[in-house]
């Protein structure tokens, strides 16, 4: 037991050098595609839409194709069956998104100028927590929109979950869901945050080996 | 060391392997599952070509008319090539036809220059198309009969007192004793009286009326109409067969709301058909019940019990349809995904055991359990149901935009196609007669974006023929037309006979005259009289003289007896603009207000000096 405290004390006080002082400024680099590509893709297919609905999730505003119109589209369809509106103002996390992802950047440019293990295991930690809280966020929101149908609505249909990662039919639309560029982007973040860390411990280690007395 | 670079290898492979699995890049697809890439299957293609074509020179084996909706207008087509044939002009004027100009045609639209033209019937005979005459309605209350010796329209009747919006409308009876009206906006009656909103529901009034057919002329007369709660009433069927005598119309807004229909009028999970008893009404009226309102006799069938009965439908249905043998009654509700058969026999075993849920206004509601046969899940939205000679029934699907087929008694839906899109009615051959022909069906599309050269904002509508002849349905062809084919009927042309002149006999005229002598101009007062006659290639005379204020009929005779020798009488300047046909008389009526010189001319092309076909009204100023 306290062997395995002492590893992790010498773990955490591990510097770190140039490679993963290198690879903290890319993955801030990388955060840079949250604001400019969409992080999830919505594309909607029926017989009568047989070039598509499309909707973009950035993560600060909503966007849809044809110049934005397919999301009033959208909207005029979901209203039959009393969905909600689709709105960037009905997004709170349009509002914390870009703020966390600006925190994180700099806590990260904070880690390359220090250069400590201990900092770089606060990024990752709050990285990983950062990413999958949105997801829950993101799943949370579509299974709020699929549930709370108004009773009024002209068309019953029973409570559903959008999909989120592919393929699902909902009524006479083949719907397909999938992260975007930014999404992407953000998954390259945590790689390349881990391999950061990876890096890190491996030339600690070396230079443990290294060191007289060890 | 060994053992560090090997944890390193590790950890560096499932970081790999993570960022590769990240990397698979996922998104959508650029087209729908179903959408065909490329060209048809080519022996498809060819057998469809083949099927639809009809060579230079030859003749369709069907014709189709189709409802022009809010163009007023019917669309005559052949089929299967689809080509448009003739307009026939019923509540608009049509200047290629010089409707609406002439004092007779001009009179019979009444004032109105528009009519919402919905579902065209046919003339029946035993429950089959006789090829005497089409009706047709229009939302304005008024009902119009074609003529199918000439494919002209002979009269129109109404506007209908205390009937507004007459959608559920033109349907006839199996021997053409009647054509149906029925309201779709319901108002307070007699129309004129007004009340505010709040009290729709107890004092507006939905109405349906019985139009009275003459067997032999087709004139259409008052017949009897009944009172009902404030639905609106949509469509219609006429009972065949066993079912004979009974009439079905489908609401929505059983809910009576008001405002926001949209979303009021959709709260309840059934709606009803009315299933009406129009032979006892007919007898009730007889007997001399009913009230007075509006000029018609009216039947509250609260004070009438045994005419009128309601049966619950799924949610706001749109089609009603009596299957050809008369045993079924097919309801649509167009907010589900299914249709719901009624067995006409359970319907009239309920009403005789009084098997009731439930009144509305005294009108009886029919248990849904004891008179339903099936729900058919045919897909979403089904609207509109026709039939084939085989036993099987064609269903549109709105929201699915499709066709389903599915088999009567054993309710098994066999087959769908895709319609593009969004397929509101549809029509067989003969597929709501007794004996339907198969063979051919048509879908008549709401939307055709992109199947058609672009031709901006105002796109036509879509109407696609589609094979019934075998087990699978096979699109054959995509035809386009002006808005808006509401409904058609589709008839083997052998039952049609249309003359191609009118015979001089016939002509009852006492101002048509047939022989140029007699062409002249004469005065009564200030009122002139011109008997005109139009033969190639002169308009004699070649001048009218008249004074300024004067009241001039013109009488136009086309003395020719020569099929397509039409001739046209343009007057400019003074909105004149009529057409004579072979053998006919036409008349127009006008002040000439305007001094000048004013030249008149043939403009239906009609010979080689069709040009020379010209003269002049003369109107000498007052000074």
């Amino acid at each position: 037991m306290h062997s395995l405290f002492e590893k992790s004390r010498r773990f955490l006080d591990l510097p770190l050098d140039l490679g993963p002082r290198g690879l903290l400024v890319l993955a801030v680099l990388l955060l840079v595609p949250s604001y400019l590509f969409p992080l999830w893709t919505l594309t909607m297919f029926a017989p009568q839409y047989g070039d598509g609905l499309r909707m973009q999730i950035y993560s600060w505003r909503l966007d849809g194709g044809n110049g934005g119109q397919d999301i009033k589209e959208i909207n005029v369809l979901n209203h039959y069956i009393g969905m909600r509106d689709l709105t960037t103002a009905d997004f709170t996390e349009f509002k914390w998104i870009p703020f966390v992802v600006g925190i994180l950047a700099l806590l990260m440019l904070r880690t390359a100028v220090l250069g400590k293990m201990t900092h770089l295991v606060d990024n990752v930690v709050l990285y990983l927590y950062f990413g999958a809280f949105s997801l829950w966020s993101f799943a949370f929101k579509l299974w709020s929109y699929g549930h709370h149908l108004a009773p009024t609505a002209a068309v019953k249909v029973d409570p559903f979950m959008p999909p989120m990662w592919g393929y699902k039919k909902l009524a006479n639309f083949e719907v397909y869901s999938y992260p975007g560029v930014g999404s992407y982007a953000l998954g390259l973040v945590a790689v390349v945050l881990v391999l950061a860390m990876a890096l890190a411990w491996r030339e600690g280690k070396r230079s443990l080996a290294r060191a007289p007395g060890a | 060391m060994r053992q560090m670079s090997g944890k390193w290898k590790a950890t560096a492979a499932a970081a790999a392997i993570f960022t590769a699995a990240l990397m698979v890049w996922q998104c959508a697809p650029s087209a729908p599952k179903g959408a065909k890439k490329g060209p048809a299957n080519a022996s498809d293609q060819s057998v469809a070509a083949m099927k639809t074509y009809v060579a230079p020179g030859d003749l369709d084996d069907f014709y189709m008319f189709a409802s022009g909706g809010h163009s007023g207008q019917i669309y005559v087509y052949g089929l299967p090539s689809m080509r448009h044939l003739s307009t026939i002009p019923v509540y608009t004027p049509y200047p290629a036809t010089g409707y609406g100009f002439d004092d007779e045609s001009k009179a019979m639209l009444g004032g109105l220059t528009w009519g919402d033209v919905h579902h065209p019937a046919l003339s029946e005979t035993n429950g089959d198309y006789d090829g005497r005459w089409l009706f047709v309605n229009e939302m304005n209350g008024r009902v119009a009969r074609v003529d199918l010796r000439d494919f002209k329209t002979r009269q129109i009747f109404g506007p209908m007192p205390n009937i507004s919006g007459n959608h559920g409308s033109a349907f006839v009876t199996p021997n053409t004793e009647y054509s149906m009206m029925a309201s779709r906006f319901s108002i307070p009656i007699p129309k004129g009286k007004s009340v505010p909103i709040d009290k729709y529901a107890t004092e507006y009034k939905g109405v349906i009326a019985a139009v009275k057919i003459d067997p032999k002329t087709g004139a259409m007369s008052q017949g009897f109409q009944i009172l009902t709660p404030p639905f609106d009433w949509d469509l219609g069927d006429a009972g065949k067969k066993i079912s004979d005598g009974w009439m079905f119309w489908t609401c929505y807004n059983s809910e009576r709301a008001t405002g926001k229909l949209e979303v009021t009028s959709a709260q309840k999970d059934r709606d009803y058909i009315a299933a009406v008893d129009w032979r006892a009404a007919e007898k009730a009226i007889a007997e001399g019940k009913g009230d007075l309102i509006g000029g018609v006799k009216v039947l509250d069938p609260k004070k009438v019990p045994g005419i009128f009965y309601l049966l619950p439908c799924g949610k706001s249905p749109h089609g009603v349809d009596v299957s050809p043998d008369g045993k079924y009654v097919i309801g649509s509700g167009k907010l589900q995904g299914v249709t719901t058969v009624f067995n006409f026999e359970k319907i009239q075993t309920a009403i005789r055991n009084k098997d009731f849920t439930g009144d509305e206004d005294g009108i009886p509601v029919l248990k849904y359990e004891s008179i339903k046969d099936a729900e058919v899940a045919v897909g979403l939205g089904p609207l509109h149901t026709q039939f084939g000679g085989d036993g099987y029934a064609y269903t549109s699907l709105f929201v699915d935009s499709a066709i389903a087929k599915w088999k009567l008694g054993t309710w098994e839906v066999v087959d769908k196609i895709p319609m593009s899109y969004s397929i509101g009615h549809l029509a067989a051959a003969e597929g709501d007669t007794c004996t339907p022909k198969g063979k051919y069906l048509v879908g008549l599309n709401k939307l055709s974006h992109g199947r058609h050269l672009s031709v901006g904002p105002s796109q036509p509508e879509s109407m696609q023929l589609v094979d019934i002849s075998e087990e699978k349905m096979k699109l054959l062809y995509d035809a386009f037309t002006e808005p808006e084919p509401h409904y058609a009927q589709i008839v083997a042309a052998k039952t049609i006979h249309p003359i191609e002149v009118y015979p001089k006999e016939e002509n009852k005229n006492p101002l048509a005259i047939w022989d140029v002598k007699d062409a002249g101009v004469t005065r009564q007062g200030t009122n002139v009289l011109a008997k005109v006659v139009l033969v190639r290639s002169t308009i004699t005379p070649t001048a009218i003289e008249v004074n300024q204020g004067d009241t001039v009929k013109i009488v136009m005779t086309n003395i020719e007896q020569t099929t397509d020798e039409l001739h046209g009488f343009g007057l400019l300047d003074y909105n004149i603009n009529i057409v004579v046909d072979p053998g006919e008389t036409k008349t127009v009526t006008f002040k000439a207000d305007k001094p000048g010189v004013f030249p008149y001319y043939c403009t239906n092309f009609c010979s080689a000096l069709h040009q020379e076909m010209q003269g002049y009204l003369i109107v000498k100023g007052k000074s």
